[in-house]
């Protein structure tokens, strides 16, 4: 027994200074990498900047986890029974064409742009609660080519500079009492620098919570 | 006020209105086309439904400004169609109508429907028909007439 322990103290110690070695030397590759790459924190912050646009309500509404899309700032179900169909597009006789048209309708408060349609559920930042997903999970999904359209940076710069219904939310109309939509919470240049940032610092997104 | 040159059932009507009015109102009002009917106005309950270049529309919601050049088809010109017709001839046939306000929407929803789905299930129905209300409820008759009319188009 104590042949056995006089065996093992010194095979702890020599443990303990190699794990001890491992941790300080993959810190310093952790800020290796940081000053190999200094755009990261811009980056991470940019991201959350764009991620706080994503999920106000004029985005978040047709990037839903539910059969229906969502409207008002308080998110609530789309009235008349409106569901998603086959292709985010609504069906036959119910379609998002039958009402929203290619411009927003002033007169009657029904908002529209070209060829209005819900996103894709691979692109929903939601869950089925309709609680918004974490910012980690969203930048996952946006990230991702396999759900994304095969967007890599750059076309989501373009998408989120130049696609009718991203551009839509900045000019989202009147509601019906005549009151302006709710735009996003940063103004469209300032998001699409924001997007800029987070592209060119390689769309990082932070670390699942 | 402005002139809009529409293309309604085929024809070119003139019309002079404000560039604000829904179409709804322009059908009946000043082309006193009065079979599309108004119940909500807000594009809640399908009354009004017509097709705008084949896809149904909610005519109370759309001002007229919109609509340029798309070929409209109200509920008086929907039967000039072999869809159409063979709707209507299945609402005939099974009896379908109440007190008829709705019926006008529910038969462009239909026809909308039909076009789009040869043969369609009772989920089609519901989730194609679930904007167009009936205070009648007459509901059950119009799923079959859509079953009908399916039947005898192909
Ligand atoms: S009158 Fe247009 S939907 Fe009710
Ligand atoms: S038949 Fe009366 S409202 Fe439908």
């Amino acid at each position: 027994m104590l042949a056995n322990r006089r065996l093992l103290s010194p095979l702890f110690g020599l443990m303990f200074i190699v794990g001890m070695a491992c941790l300080v030397l993959s810190t310093r590759a952790g800020s290796k990498r940081d000053s190999a790459n200094p755009k990261l924190a811009d980056g991470l912050a940019a991201w959350e900047q764009v991620y706080s646009v994503l999920v106000s309500p004029r985005c978040i509404n047709c990037h839903t986890a539910t059969n229906y899309p969502q409207q008002g700032d308080d998110r609530h179900r789309h009235f008349a029974n409106v569901i998603r169909g086959r292709e985010g597009r609504g069906v036959p006789a119910l379609s998002c064409i039958g009402c929203h048209q290619e411009v927003n309708a002033e007169s009657t408060g029904v908002p529209g742009g070209p060829d209005w349609h819900l996103a894709p559920l691979s692109m929903r930042w939601q869950d089925t609660n309709n609680r918004p997903l974490s910012s980690a999970a969203v930048c996952r999904s946006v990230t991702d080519r396999a759900k994304n359209e095969n967007m890599d940076g750059r076309a989501l710069l373009t998408h989120h500079q130049e696609a009718a219904l991203v551009l839509w939310a900045w000019n989202p109309g009147r509601r019906l009492d005549g009151s302006m939509r709710t735009p996003p919470p940063l103004a469209h240049e300032q998001f699409v620098t924001a997007t800029r940032t987070w592209v060119e610092a390689g769309t990082p997104c932070p670390r699942a919570k | 006020m402005a002139t809009y040159q529409l293309n309604v059932n085929g024809q070119t009507k003139k019309v002079d209105a404000d560039p604000s009015t829904p179409l709804l109102w322009v059908l009946r009002e000043e082309l006193k086309m009065t079979g599309t009917k108004y119940g909500c106005g807000i594009s809640a309950c399908g009354a009004c439904t017509v097709h705008l270049n084949g896809v149904a529309t909610r005519s109370c919601i759309v001002p007229v400004s919109l609509i340029g050049n798309q070929k409209i088809t109200t509920i008086e010109g929907v039967g000039a169609d072999p869809v159409g017709r063979a709707v209507q001839n299945a609402w005939v046939e099974k009896d379908v109508v109440q007190c008829g306000y709705c019926q006008s929407g529910q038969i462009m929803s239909a026809v909308a429907l039909l076009k789009a789905t040869t043969k369609p299930t009772d989920t089609n129905i519901e989730e194609s028909m679930g904007g167009n209300l009936c205070r009648c409820a007459t509901y059950v008759r119009i799923r079959e007439a859509i079953k009908r009319a399916a039947e005898q188009l192909t």
